[in-house]
């Protein structure tokens, strides 16, 4: 089944893919991000692929000079119950990538996630604030970098002194 | 400065008493936008089921606009997960659906086996697909009576927690703790499944479907608790898929996509059972979804209890299965192989696996990036209740406010696993 869609993306798109991974019956496919956007919206409405459920969209940090970042989309398809997994990368310096949240709405709060987590930059999203962090937090948690323990005083504490 | 204060209030007693003697005194607005109030629900709210905080933009008591904040139990278990080894990280997983430990722990470790290449011998995967559904019946049951509570009949609520206080007496048997299990581990389950925890819980679903019964008559006809659910937070099966809802609310939308019968995982593909759906799509839809999935796990249970059979619960694998506790004080072997695993981890090869187990709130997925070393480099959790609560506005919208609490019930989120 995976196969199948493999085979159409790499007809219909012969320059965007990169490379093809096969891990635990579990395929990977590689795509340039500057065409993401027109390749989800093909695996949404290829009668073949029609992946309609984005089941997940993560971001991850490879910690690597060059395409550090990773933004992996976890793709099911409800009515053909195949699922597939894209991924495209993306530089520190210029951390920016299209949105997907027009062509499947789940992707909203996934993209604040991962901005919120790695400082990708989804451009078109029209609500990019942070998920789970304070708004005027400056750091990225999940990055490499980011230590285990926090940085001191990144996040204020009101004060709980009684005397002032 | 005083006598400025006793002045304006004199100027302003003036005025009301000249505003008293004016017959009409109706306040009138051109622009009804003009008079919508924003109002802060949460994140201390009993009805928002933990730490969500909503801000609602009423017009009269119509909800016109709706924003979820989420974060405010955020714990960062993702960044955790980087660093501690694949087995140190089971005990977290407890902490994510606090309602239904045991189906955390099945779902991280399913995730983490199919990293490695091994399976679970049968007898564990009979255990793991029993304490799956007791986990499922937990957590619907609190799903139902907080539900009914909301809307305000508390009579259910003591009566499930009735129930579901039989279920921690077995989880406590059987696990040794009641709300944290850690039972599973990679390969097997902590403690074998002895015949007086059987004998529980064979007792459990002999008298369950009765007591369901019970709450079932206070509720499907009740005229006030139908009337507060039916046809209130509607979605249309489109906007279900593409919000990305899940589990019990997705088949409450008629989508009879269940992870136990798609992907057929543990020994799901071995029982018969139904997957309930209903096409309402309303609040009324996603109760008597769940409370029909109540009855298909007890017969999942009972086919399940009925067949276990007998044999190891570890799979055998020196490398990656923790070794029995008695075999390493004894065994030279065992000893180098407790100590390598419990130091350096569990090593799967380099590579990346994603596995969803049908959690009890919807699709619960792990998503693993393995760079070939004892800690897994990222680890990506799916919450189904983060999902869910993305609809949360779309559900809400142009309903009135006290509906509000009847929706948050009835997509029924854990914020522990949304937060994460």
């Amino acid at each position: 089944m995976n196969q199948v869609v493999v085979d159409l993306l790499k007809k219909t798109f012969p320059d965007s893919i990169i490379e093809v991974k096969e891990f635990r019956n579990e395929t990977t496919i590689i795509v340039k991000k500057e065409n993401i956007v027109k390749i989800s919206e093909f695996l949404r409405d290829n009668p073949k692929c029609q992946f309609n459920y984005l089941s997940d969209l993560c971001g991850a940090d490879a910690y690597t000079p060059e395409n550090r970042f990773e933004v992996i989309y976890n793709l099911l398809s409800i009515p053909l119950k195949h699922r597939i997994r894209i991924k495209i990368f993306t530089d520190e310096t210029n951390p920016n990538v299209p949105t997907v949240s027009n062509v499947w709405e789940a992707a909203n709060w996934c993209e604040r996630e991962a901005y919120d987590m790695f400082g990708i930059i989804f451009d078109g999203h029209n609500d990019l604030r942070r998920m789970f962090m304070p708004e005027d937090f400056e750091y990225y948690p999940l990055r490499k970098n980011f230590p285990l323990m926090g940085i001191p005083n990144s996040l204020p504490l009101p004060d709980t002194n009684p005397k002032k | 400065m005083q006598t400025s204060t006793l002045d304006y209030r004199k100027v302003r007693q003036e005025k009301i008493i000249k505003a008293l003697g004016n017959k009409d005194t109706s306040v009138q607005f051109d622009d009804s936008l003009e008079n919508a109030m924003v109002l802060n629900m949460g994140p201390q709210h009993p009805a928002t089921h933990g730490v969500l905080r909503l801000l609602l933009k009423l017009d009269g008591e119509t909800v016109i606009q709706c924003i979820p904040e989420l974060g405010y139990l955020h714990r960062g278990y993702e960044k955790l997960a980087e660093n501690c080894s694949y087995h140190e990280y089971i005990p977290h997983t407890d902490r994510l659906d606090y309602l239904s430990p045991l189906l955390n722990n099945t779902a991280y470790v399913l995730a983490v086996e199919k990293l490695l290449g091994i399976e679970a011998p049968r007898r564990t995967q009979f255990i793991r697909t029993i304490i799956s559904e007791l986990a499922r019946i937990s957590s619907h049951c609190l799903a139902m009576g907080a539900l009914a509570m909301d809307i305000g009949a508390l009579t259910v609520f003591l009566w499930t927690f009735r129930e579901r206080e039989k279920l921690y007496d077995i989880f406590e048997n059987l696990t040794g703790a009641r709300f944290t299990t850690s039972y599973t581990r990679i390969g097997g389950v902590a403690q074998d499944l002895t015949p007086e925890v059987k004998k529980m819980m064979e007792d459990f679903i002999n008298q369950f479907p009765e007591k369901l019964f019970e709450c079932e008559k206070l509720l499907n006809t009740n005229r006030i608790f139908v009337e507060r659910m039916d046809g209130v937070g509607v979605i249309t099966r489109e906007k279900a898929i593409s919000l990305g809802m899940t589990g019990p609310n997705l088949r409450a939308v008629g989508i009879e996509h269940d992870i136990r019968r798609v992907e057929p995982y543990l020994l799901y593909n071995e029982f018969d059972f139904e997957v309930p759906t209903f096409e309402g799509g309303d609040c009324l839809a996603r109760y008597y979804v769940r409370l029909n999935e109540m009855k298909q796990s007890i017969l999942i249970l009972q086919q399940a209890l009925e067949k276990i059979p007998q044999g190891p619960i570890h799979a055998f694998d020196t490398k990656k299965v923790l070794p029995r506790k008695e075999r390493i004080y004894t065994k030279m072997e065992e000893m180098i192989h407790d100590f390598m695993l419990i130091n350096i981890g569990a090593v799967p090869p380099i590579g990346e696996v994603y596995h969803a187990v049908e959690g009890s709130k919807g699709e619960l997925g792990f998503y693993i990036q393995s760079r070939g070393e004892g800690q897994p480099w990222r680890l990506k959790i799916r919450s189904p209740s983060f999902c869910n609560l993305q609809s949360l506005p779309t559900l809400i919208h142009n309903s009135m406010l006290s509906d509000v609490v009847a929706i948050i019930g009835s997509i029924d989120p854990v914020m522990g696993e949304a937060d994460k």
